[in-house]
């Protein structure tokens, strides 16, 4: 447990004196994503700790560094939880990579992303300044909102240092609920579903089943359950081990992630059909969110995905050597380039991880 | 009243806003905005430009040269690219129901207002969306919402009048965020047009995009970084039932303490409303609402959710604030008590409005833990000011609204009411908190800013509105000082202690 930040800035300020591409890595538990690291490794590894807690006031201030698994167990000790259900990859993801990669497990939907639990960080730009955004309070408008932003950015803007988040309660009890159901219609009735003011707080279909969690107050999640069980005609289920379900959708260990093929992620509007990705495909976030495996090309992925409304990248495997993330208009490839310069002058930061124009 | 724009020397750009530009010839550009605007979209006299001098914080007010009101996204791409060429500040402008000066005109510039696109383009009850003109006002959505038995989470209590962009600007929230965030929380896309006149989409039906999350970043960007044109919005399921708790208690911190209970105890209420004993007295001399006038600080839990949930959670709300000391406890029975007892609330501002001449409505956010050392701290500059103030207070997530009372008309008031207001808003600073949590910066708090951010985040700030508008056109001089105005607004130092005597001549005077 340590603060390294000084170190990390001196380390910054060389390289960008020299002109030194920089590869910053937290835990190294996701080597896969974006295009590759190049560059002197930077890392935060060591950079970890708890700065604060305070369970009443629900924020927590950690180093990027801090692994999940030692958030987790500081928090459950007060009964609380990252709401956003960050995925792990391995037993050392950290806060900062979880960020930096703006990933979040299947209630996002429902509680949020890791983004919209940030409540501010603090950052060391390509001048080596140590700089702080946002604070651990609710509601801050002051100025940009410069935290948000580094969520997905792979690090590209700077090196996040310490990250305050929102915390909350630990749900009273969940429940899940499955049902061997076809794909639009697992689609249509997730989203039915959704509109309806009941505690679900996850849907997913996979390998042919509609599963379904409820989180909240026991009596809320009982009478729902019941209720849907019953108007399913007994086609519905209550999964015993629904949490192990979860957990391992949340950390892509379920069968269908394994294996070197392609794996696509897309970002689509909820209702989408998106039948042209075929029955190789597992669909969270109420719908939201397909992953998809095949031997295909970006940009025919990403025409599928603008007529889903959405978006798509290469999430891991494949070609990593050309673009993996969803194509970006002009005006926003100048804006982004702009941005990275605006933070990180001499490009120094994680070069090409993102796009290979970045 | 005006205030003067800093226009003389200052730091030269890149590293700081801008605050030289070339002189407007209304005429000639009034001409070249006529060739494709109709005649009525194109103001320039003097009465007709007279309403938008200011937004909702009427105490800083400016003339432009020009009001603009565009019917199509392309006229607005059409004014950009026009205002780019020939360097004219714009300012962009909702209903005009801000509360920091965010939409007060550059005098030099055009007021580009969005009043016209007030649109719901399509509702989507299966994906549960709405896209919408950015002049939509906040409630009609949910009005709209509601035969889909959906609704929009953020309720400003301007929600009747602000407009959809306006909240995009200001990242606006209302009296339910700690359970339903804020407009950043809440958008699924904008369309924007860049200072450059380019029309841009900014995130996409989905919950996610790739790369940096731009969505964020404009989101609260107060019209410095582009013109939003286009909104879409999730919607809510409507909860089965909703209840409100309310509790009175003899000191404030036993409030303070309730509220960390009910936290405590995982209870995430949609709101969590306090008011102090001054405000107490207001709303229900104005509202009838049946409030303990007799309680140091009131507490408003509501609880929403399906019927068992609510059930539970309210008896446990009324457990737990009994235990904690509560000298009243009652709960809504049914909708019209629910809405009496928020009526109360929801009226604080003009019920405070009837007691005083002017009040003065200020937007810090705290760490909830140092609530009662604020209050204390506040009630001592209050007396120093010789200033009453009261308080309403979104408890849940440590936003407080401190309305001070003063008479326009006395001497010199409005700027000791100002020097007051300063000083809370340093306060909030330094228990940790932040100068507003959902009315923005603005013109308004400009000067409390340096307190908030080193000149490295600040040179930070500028840096990023470059990357969004190179020549620095899009509602210049708010939401970011520069440098030179860091230092000066430093100079005079956080916390000033005014000169007690003076200020209670003044007073007196």
């Amino acid at each position: 447990m340590g603060d390294i930040s000084q170190q990390l800035a001196e380390q910054v300020k060389q390289a960008a004196e020299t002109g030194t591409a920089l590869a910053i890595t937290g835990g190294g538990s996701k080597p896969f994503l974006g295009r590759g690291l190049r560059g002197q490794p930077l890392s935060l590894a060591e950079h970890t700790g708890i700065v604060s807690y305070e369970p009443v006031e629900l924020v927590m201030t950690a180093r990027a560094g801090t692994r999940l698994a030692d958030i987790d167990a500081v928090l459950a000790e007060n009964n609380q939880r990252l709401a956003f259900e960050p995925p792990r990859f391995g037993d050392t993801d950290t806060i900062g990579g979880t960020l930096a990669a703006n990933l979040s497990g299947p209630g996002r939907p429902w509680q949020g992303s890791v983004r919209d639990h940030v409540l501010g960080l603090r950052l060391i730009n390509g001048r080596g300044e140590h700089l702080k955004f946002g604070g651990q309070v609710m509601k801050n408008v002051a100025g940009y909102d410069a935290s948000r932003l580094q969520a997905g950015a792979l690090g590209t803007l700077g090196v996040i240092t310490e990250v305050s988040l929102k915390v909350l309660p630990l749900p009273a009890m969940e429940q899940t609920l499955v049902q061997p159901m076809a794909q639009q219609q697992a689609i249509d009735t997730m989203n039915q579903l959704a509109g309806q003011p009941k505690p679900l707080s996850a849907a997913c279909w996979y390998d042919g089943h509609l599963y379904l969690r409820l989180s909240g107050a026991a009596t809320a999640v009982e009478a729902t359950a019941k209720r849907w069980v019953a108007d399913s005609g007994g086609e519905m289920n209550v999964l015993e081990d629904g949490e192990a379900f979860w957990r391992d959708l949340r950390d892509q260990r379920l069968s269908f992630f394994s294996g070197s093929e392609p794996l696509w992620r897309f970002s689509v509007n909820p209702t989408a059909a998106l039948e042209e990705l075929g029955e190789r495909t597992l669909i969270d976030w109420g719908g939201a969110q397909r992953w998809s495996r095949q031997d295909e090309s970006l940009s025919v992925m990403a025409e599928r995905a603008a007529r889903a409304g959405g978006q798509v990248s290469l999430f891991c495997h494949g070609d990593r050597s050309g673009e993996v993330m969803h194509p970006q208009p002009s005006p926003l490839r100048t804006i982004q380039k702009r941005l990275k310069a605006a933070f990180d002058p001499n490009g120094i930061f994680n070069p090409g991880h993102l796009y290979s124009w970045l | 009243m005006s205030v003067a724009n800093s226009h003389e020397t200052d730091t030269p750009r890149p590293i700081d806003g801008r605050t030289d530009f070339p002189p407007v010839y209304r005429a000639s550009l009034a001409d070249r905005f006529r060739r494709f605007l109709s005649p009525d979209s194109v103001i320039t006299d003097d009465e007709t430009i007279r309403p938008y001098e200011c937004d909702g914080l009427s105490m800083y007010c400016e003339m432009p040269q020009m009001v603009l009101l565009p019917e199509t996204v392309e006229q607005v791409q059409q004014i950009m690219r026009i205002c780019h060429a020939e360097e004219v500040p714009v300012v962009a402008r909702g209903a005009g129901t801000g509360l920091s000066a965010g939409a007060m005109p550059h005098a030099g510039g055009i007021v580009l207002s969005l009043a016209r696109f007030n649109r719901i383009l399509s509702i989507d009850p299966q994906a549960r969306s709405a896209r919408l003109q950015p002049g939509v006002r906040n409630l009609a959505i949910s009005e709209a919402a509601a035969r889909h038995g959906l609704y929009y989470g953020p309720d400003p209590s301007s929600q009747i009048a602000c407009t959809i962009g306006g909240n995009v600007a200001e990242n606006s929230g209302g009296v339910h965020c700690l359970k339903y965030g804020l407009t950043v929380h809440n958008l699924l896309s904008v369309e924007v047009v860049t200072a450059e006149g380019e029309r841009v989409t900014i995130g996409s039906d989905g919950y996610d995009s790739c790369g940096m999350d731009l969505l964020a970043l404009m989101t609260g960007s107060e019209g410095l970084l582009g013109i939003v044109t286009e909104v879409q919005v999730k919607l809510l399921p409507k909860p089965e039932v909703a209840q409100v708790v309310m509790a009175g208690f003899d000191t404030v911190q036993a409030a303070g303490a309730a509220v960390a209970g009910i936290i405590g105890h995982g209870i995430i209420p949609g709101g969590l409303e306090m008011m102090d004993g001054f405000a107490i007295q207001a709303a229900e001399d104005f509202a009838h609402a049946g409030y303990p006038t007799d309680a140091a600080a009131l507490l408003l839990c509501e609880v929403d959710g399906t019927e068992e949930e609510v059930h539970d959670h309210i008896h446990q709300a009324e457990s737990l604030f009994r235990a904690l000391g509560a000298t009243s406890v009652r709960t809504s029975g049914s909708e019209e008590e629910r809405a009496l007892l928020w009526k109360g609330r929801k009226s604080a501002f003009p019920a405070v409005g009837r007691i005083s001449p002017d009040y003065y409505c200020m937007d810090g956010t705290i760490p909830r833990s140092q609530l009662a050392h604020v209050l204390t701290e506040m009630q001592r500059l209050s007396d120093h000011y010789g200033l009453r103030v009261a308080n309403v207070f979104h408890a849940g997530d440590g936003n407080l609204h401190p309305l001070i009372l003063f008479d326009a008309n006395v001497e010199g008031e409005f700027e000791r009411t100002e020097a007051f207001g300063g000083d809370i808003l340093n306060l909030c600073v330094a228990v940790g908190g932040s100068i507003t949590g959902e009315h923005g910066v603005g013109m308004e708090k400009i000067r409390q800013m340096p307190n908030q951010f080193g000149n490295l985040e600040v040179s930070q700030f500028h840096a990023i509105k470059q990357a969004f508008d190179t020549l620095g056109i899009l509602n210049p001089g708010k939401g970011v000082p520069t440098l030179r105005q860091c230092q000066e607004y430093r100079a005079i130092g956080p916390l000033r202690q005014p000169d007690v005597a003076q200020a209670g001549e003044a007073h007196h005077g």
